[in-house]
Formats: C-alpha cells, structure tokens, sequence
C-alpha cells in the first residue's frame, strides 16, 4: 500500500443537511488525509449518498463547510468540484447509453481538467482520445479482443457498467475519488476482481472514499472507516474499531449477515 | 376608479380561472399538457353557434350539447393522438398543437371570421356593485367560476372518479398497482378539461364576438396562469389567476390593451427562468431545472 | 402428412460498409466508395443545379429559395432538438432577430446585403443567444414552454410600444445585385451549415453535446459545464437560423412582425418530423417536400395550415422516425423474405 500521509485533502466541518424538516445529514464532520482510502458505512437511508452529493456540489449543504486543499468548495458547482479533481460514480450508474463504451470516456477526456492535466488534446478528426480511451478500458478489465469496449453501453451488464463509472472517473485524472457503492450488485467474482485494482489505483496515489455495504470487500481495502446512522456520525476509525463499536452493531442488527 | 379595477379585476380573474381549469386539471391528473386546449374552447362555441343558430335548437340544449361535443372530442384526441405518445412529453406538445391549429385553421377556413357570430347572453340586465355597471352575464360567469370549483372539490372528494383521478394525479404508478386504469382516467381527464374550456367558451364568448383568433388567447392565458401557478396545482391556478387578472386588469386600465398579452408572455418567461414549479401551490423536488 | 402452413419472416441484413473503425479508414473499391457518396453528391448536386433548372421561371426560383430558408430553420431546430435536447418551439425568434438586425444594419447604417446579412448572423446569434441563456437550465417541457413565448412576445412588445418600425417594420431593404448571387449566396449558405453542422456532431465537442442530451449528471460529474455547453450549441443554431431570416429579408425588401410569426416556428418542426429527427439531412428534405406542397395549397388559404398540421400530427404519432431514417435504413440494409421453416 501507498504512504498514508497526515496531510489533510478534504476537512468536512459539521455538515448538515436538511429537507424540509428532514435532516439527512446533521453535524457531520469528517478528515480525509491524502492517501487514505476512507469507508463509510451505514443502514440505508443514513445520509451517505447525501454526503457525496454536498461533497460533489449536487446539493448545497444547510450549514457547515466543506475545503479541498484547504479551500472552500461548499456550495460549488458540480462541474467546478469535479475540475478541482474530486470525481465521483453513481449509484445508480449514469452512463451515455446511447454511445459505445469508449465513447463514454472521449467525454470526460474533452473536459477542461483532462485538457490540461492529462495532456490528451486529441490530435487530427478523431484525435488519440479515443485511443487513451480504449486504454483505460482495457486496464478496467473491457476486453479490447471480444471487442467490449465498442460496444453500446446500454447493451453492457451492471458489472461493466460499475467499471465504466470508475473509468469515466480515472478518465479525468481524480486526486481524490470518490466511489458510491461500487460493489453492489455484483458477483462474488466480479468483486474480487475489482478489490486489487482499487488497491492499483491507491497505490498510484489516489485518495478515495468508498461508500459500501459489502463491509468484508471494504475492509481489504480501507484504511480508515466512518459510520453513520440517521444523518449522525457514530463513530470513526480503524474499520475493526468500527465494527466492534455497539452502536454500529445495533445499527445493522438486521444485517447480521453481512459480517 | 378604484372599484372600478376591484370589480371587473374580479372578473376578469375568475374569467381567467375557467379558461385555465381545463388545462391544469389535465395536466395534473395526466401529465399531458393539452395544447389543443384553446381550439377546444373557440369550437364549442362555434358548435354551440350552429346548434342555436342553424338547427334551431333552445339556447340551453344548444350550449348542453356543444358541452358534450367538447368532452367526445376530448376522448377522441386521447385515445387516437395522445395514448399513442405518452411519456413523450416533446411529442405531446407538437401533436396536441398541431391539432388544435388544425381545428383553428379549419374553422377559418370554413368561414368563421370576423366579428359577425355571437353568442346570446345567457342572462340580460345589468346591476350595480359599489356604483359599478356590471352586466348579469359578468355576474353569473363569477357565480358559475366559483360553483365549478366547488363542483371540482366535491368531486375529487366525495366521487370514486373523482377520487380515482386525485389518485393519478398524486402517484401514477400507485393508483395503477391499485387497479385504477390509467388510460381511463387520463381520457376521463382530457374529456373533463375539454368540458370545463367548454363551460368557459359558453360563458365567455357572450361577452364578446366568436373569433378564432380567440383561441391562441385562451391557449397563452391558460399556459401563463398554469405556469405562474405551477404546473399541475389546482390550488396555485386559482390564485395565480386572480393574480394575473388584476395585474392584467391594471395594466389595461392605464396602458395600451396590447398590454394585456404582454402581461401574460412576460409573466411565463419571468416564472419560468425564476422558478419554473410556480409561485404557488407545493414545491416540489425540481426535475425540470437542473 | 399434414400441410405444413407456409410462414414468412423478413430478413434485414446490414451492407456492412464500414468507412471508418477506430482509426483506420477502410474504403477498398470504387463500388463502395460510390455507394458512400452518391447520396451526399445528388443532394449537393440536386442543391447547385437547382437554380440552373428554375432560372426560365423567376417565381420557381423563389420557391428553391423558400425551400432553402425552411431548411436552414429545421436544421436549427433538428440540431437543438435531438442532439442538444433543447426543444425550442421558437424558431421564429432565431428568425425574426436576424432579420431585423439585417435591417437595421442596412437600412440605417447603409452596410452591402452581404455584409449586413453576415454581421446580422453573427450579432444575431450573439443576442439569442444572450437571450435564451436564463432559459438554459429548464428542461423538457419547461424549455419548450418558455421557446414557444420569445417570439410571441417580441410581437407584442414591438406593436404596444411601437419600436422597430411598428407594425409596418422596415422597408427599402436593399436587394441582391442579381439573380445567381441570390440564389447561390443561399444555396452555398444552406450547404455550408448542414455539412458544418454534421461533421461538428461527429468531433468530441460534438460528442459532449450529444452527451448533455443523453446524460447531464454525469456530464457535470465530468467537469464540464453544462449551461455553457448548452450556450455554444444554442450559439451554433442560432447562427443558422439568423442567417435564414437576413437573407429571406433581403430577397423581399421589407421587414415586419411577420419574421416573429407563429408559422416559421411550426413549419421547421413539420419539415424536421416528416423528414427524420435527428439526422440533419432529414430536415432538408422535409423542407423540400413542405414548401412545394404549400405553395400548390396557396389558393386555398388557411387549408394549408390544417393539411400540414395533420401531417405533423400524422407523422408524430404514427412515423415518428421520418423519412431520412426510414431512406437510410432501406439503402443501408438488404431486406429479404425468408421461409420458416
């Protein structure tokens, strides 16, 4: 694993969220140091998702800041937080349907940050991006030989789907990325092939944070774990810590299971 | 001149309430936005025309006619046009308009211009209100707007159609699970709205001459009273209504009557770019803006 | 043994003519490479012989023109409509600006038509563009809404407060120098924008527009704006549909309210529906095909209206592909009857 660092990359200071009279997030406050891979877990419905979108300006937080490298980016536009180097996935995946995989990259790739980060400028008609763009598949497990990344991505199965958030996201060149539930709805097999490339991507120097309910997969990986339940944050640490800590048990007391 | 504004603004409101009902009541059972919703409105006035004035038929049959005409059209332009392109909202628009300016221009064309048609007042005479002339018919449009929206909440209250509507209006996909059939009632929906841009065309009409011209009004009124008072809220129609009528009112009463159109275009885009769920009724979580 | 039911399917096969995968360009015999080009030249050809053809009748030749003029507004709409996923009802706004700034510049500032025409498409788009930027985050219907009312607006606006010349507009617009500059300024014109406008939707600028149309979360996700991509591509119909309206007033000298009329703003979206959505090309042949039938209907006044809006409705719920679509999949794919067996 890479150097975990104490250099903060995103403070969260006392984040609340509240619609109407519903407070989906209340006081949350959360220190992601570069390097780390920060879980967060939590009973549906306790505010991760939320959380995500006031981290990447989909929602404008009721009170409390958010600061990336020290400066403010509560509030921001989505696609400004994005160019700052914050990328996300969906939940529910969010691809172009209606263009072949690769495609889906090309656009991310034409984006000002990757213009000037990446130095993929797209040379002639066509340009190299959609070569760049085959590549990243390719490394994402899209078979270039069977041809997979031609395909339309509205013809893929979710476990491709899932990777090609992930690729539009590595596509823009993330500092920190920030992944929203990327193992749900895929097979035993297909996550364990994703763990060790979440562990590549650490080791290249990617900050991430990871919101999962498959808690086993989480806990290879992270190094750091936050719990929430009901817009509360109940604790924070090592992820054994976490488990073990009786409010989150009694959280997930429905879901045995899973431990 | 101040009751002068206070009454006929009234009017000229609840005027406003009966051309828009229909279109709101349509789009907030249905989701359809019906753009035929003005061609509707000037041919029912037209078929209650000839069945006054060519069949020869009593006033009252006639209008009660001409009302059930609008709601068989109403039917028909569901199930033939707008079952077929639900769910496209784009494709809604363009056929219901395309249809309506069908209708319009087919009347044009079969020679309903010019001021020559009128409608009898369903009521003469003429009473004072604080020292300020007012024909019956003006009275009895104010008296009918607001008995229909009684009729309207008793409906949705205290019918089972009435109910199965407000149902759909509220989750779709629910009262379907509850073995409510949405395209029944959608029909049901756009035949009401036609029924009730009827009810306003018989009223309205007397007032003035039957022009056709007068149905792009009614579309453009209706759309800005629906928009100002967010879209699919019968509630917020009702006072966004009031709002305009006065509004347009005043400006008719010290500016140009050109003005009054200006009123209604700006009062859409104004709404529209400010706060596109409307000034009133329920906010909801905006898919329309991003 | 029992007479089997004989039973047929229709087979589609694709030609499978690839001219370009993901980097190589692969056109190997000059039958494929007449197959890719031979409808692009017969509509270019069509466009440039046309005046040649209808020079003997003066009236004929205004006729191409209109089709022209129809054609570049249903290319704007087709553009925004279907790659843009702008909706907008009010083509005739595009239309009415260029127009009057052409005037204007003319007129008053005394700038050559081809000038005037030029810095009006220019200007022009700048100020629909500036005009329709508040309007940019709605969607859908909202967008369509809200369209539909600028035009209609700028109607009444100029006849309550008697700007721009009123109700009567301008008048005196200065003409062509002759009849092949007009018409082949147009033709060229037309040509330009709809190649201009395919090969823009084929680049990765394109791609991204595509992609606002398809998904704008995730655009944004991306770190790219979407109102400013929004912007640009309303900038680009823009141009298109201001050129459309300065060289229509300059071919008829006058200017008024009728540039904002309903009409211009309806009939590019017949010409787009009944020629195919989303193609381009589409629009130009609905446009080819709208404008003669109307002028065969022009004896029958508001007739023409009700026959072309039945069309629309027709085509809307009944053929919502449109020709173009329709064309290319029967010249792309071989078609045959198959017995099942």
């Amino acid at each position: 694993m890479t150097q975990r660092t104490t250099e903060p990359i995103l403070e969260i200071n006392s984040v609340s969220m509240h619609f109407g009279g519903v407070k989906a997030l209340n006081n949350v406050s959360l220190t992601v140091n570069r390097g780390d891979v920060v879980g967060i877990i939590g009973p549906n419905g306790s505010g991760k998702t939320t959380l995500i979108n006031c981290i990447t300006g989909f929602l404008k937080p009721t009170l409390g800041s958010i600061a990336f490298h020290g400066r403010d980016i509560t509030g921001k536009k989505p696609h400004k937080v994005a160019d700052m180097g914050i990328n996300r996935t969906f939940q529910v995946m969010r691809p172009y349907f209606t263009m072949p995989a690769y495609k889906n990259l090309v656009i991310p790739l034409s984006s000002p940050r990757a213009k000037r980060i990446g130095g993929w400028r797209g040379g002639g008609r066509h340009g190299d991006r959609n070569t760049v763009a085959v590549d990243i598949l390719e490394e994402l497990g899209f078979e270039r030989d069977s041809r997979v990344p031609y395909k339309l991505a509205g013809t893929l199965p979710t476990g491709y789907l899932k990777r090609l958030e992930l690729g539009r996201c590595l596509a823009m060149r993330p500092e920190l990325l920030i992944c929203d539930e990327v193992f749900s709805g895929l097979s035993a097999s297909e996550i364990s092939s994703l763990v060790p490339l979440i562990e590549k991507l650490n080791a290249q120097g990617i900050t991430m944070i990871m919101v999962e309910h498959r808690l086993v997969e989480l806990f290879r990986v992270a190094n750091r774990v936050m719990a929430l339940s009901y817009g509360e944050k109940i604790t924070e640490g090592q992820p054994q810590e976490v488990i073990n800590h009786p409010k989150v048990r009694e959280a997930y007391l429905g879901s045995e299971e899973d431990f | 001149m101040f009751y002068d504004i206070l009454v006929y603004g009234f009017i000229q409101s609840l005027a406003l309430v009966l051309m828009a009902f229909g279109f709101s009541l349509v789009y907030g059972v249905s989701r359809l936005p019906n753009f035929a919703h003005g061609a509707i409105y000037v041919l029912t006035g037209f078929v209650a025309w000839i069945f006054f004035n060519q069949a020869g038929l009593p006033y009252f049959v006639s209008a009660v006619l001409a009302i059930i005409a609008a709601g068989l059209l109403g039917v028909l332009i569901y199930y033939l046009i707008l079952k077929r392109v639900r769910g496209m909202e784009v494709s809604e628009v363009i056929a219901t308009y395309a249809i309506g300016l069908a209708l319009l221009e087919g009347l044009r064309y079969m020679g309903f211009r010019g001021g020559t048609y009128t409608l009898p007042p369903a009521v003469d005479g003429v009473s004072f209100i604080f020292d300020v002339p007012v024909d019956h018919q003006r009275i009895f449009l104010v008296v009918l707007g607001f008995t229909m929206l009684a009729t309207i909440w008793l409906l949705t209250r205290y019918t089972r159609i009435g109910r199965a509507l407000k149902g759909v209006a509220q989750d779709e996909r629910a009262a379907m699970m509850l073995g409510i059939d949405s395209d029944v009632t959608a029909a049901m929906a756009v035949a009401l709205g036609s029924m009730l841009s009827g009810v306003a065309a018989l009223i309205i009409f007397p007032l003035g001459s039957l022009v056709v011209e007068e149905g792009y009004k009614v579309l453009i009124y209706a759309i800005a009273v629906c928009v100002v008072g967010g879209l699919g809220s019968w509630a917020g129609t009702v006072m966004a209504a009031f709002v305009l009528g006065y509004s347009q009112y005043i400006t008719v009463a010290y500016g140009k009557p050109h003005f009054q159109m200006v009123v209604m275009l700006c009062a859409i885009i104004a709404t529209l770019i400010i706060r596109p769920s409307g000034f009133f009724g329920k906010q909801k979580q905006l898919q329309e803006r991003v | 043994m029992a007479e089997t039911i004989k039973q047929r399917r229709r087979e589609r096969i694709d030609r499978g003519v690839k001219v370009r995968s993901a980097s190589i360009y692969a056109l190997n015999s000059m039958e494929e490479i007449s197959y890719l080009l031979a409808p692009r030249l017969l509509l270019t050809c069509g466009f440039l012989f046309m005046p040649l053809v209808l020079s003997p009748w003066p009236y004929w030749g205004r006729v191409g023109l209109s089709i022209c003029i129809l054609a570049l507004l249903s290319i704007s709409f087709d553009f925004l409509a279907n790659y843009v996923g702008l909706v907008s009802l009010g083509g005739a706004f595009f239309y009415g600006v260029g127009g009057y700034i052409s005037a204007i510049l003319n007129t008053e500032l005394g700038l050559p038509p081809a000038l005037a025409i030029m810095a009006a498409t220019i200007l022009g788009a700048i100020v629909c563009t500036v005009a329709l930027l508040p309007c940019l985050p709605l969607r859908g219907i909202y967008f369509a809404i809200v369209t539909l009312m600028y035009p209609l607006l700028m109607i009444r606006l100029i006849e309550a407060f008697d700007i721009l010349g009123g109700t009567e507009g301008f008048r005196g617009i200065d003409g062509f120098s002759s009849f092949w500059t007009e018409q082949y300024g147009l033709i060229l014109g037309l040509l330009a924008a709809l190649f201009a406008l395919r090969r823009f939707v084929n680049t990765d600028a394109g791609l991204v527009v595509r992609a606002v149309k398809d998904n704008d979360q995730s655009v944004r996700a991306s770190g790219i704006s979407v109102t400013g991509t929004k912007a640009k591509a309303v900038f680009l119909a823009s141009l298109t549909g201001c050129f459309a309206g300065a060289y229509y007033i300059h071919m008829y000298s006058n200017v008024g309210i009728s540039s904002f009329a309903l009409d211009l703003s309806i009939m590019p979206i017949a010409a787009t529906i009944i020629g195919g959505s989303g193609t381009l090309v589409g629009p130009v042949i609905g446009a080819a095909i709208l404008v003669p039938l109307s002028e065969l209907l022009r004896d029958f006044g508001s007739l023409r209206i009700v026959v072309y809006a039945l069309v629309l409705t027709g085509f809307v719920v009944f053929r919502s592909e449109g020709l173009m679509n329709f064309l290319t999949r029967k010249y792309q794919q071989i078609e045959r009857w198959v017995d099942i067996r």
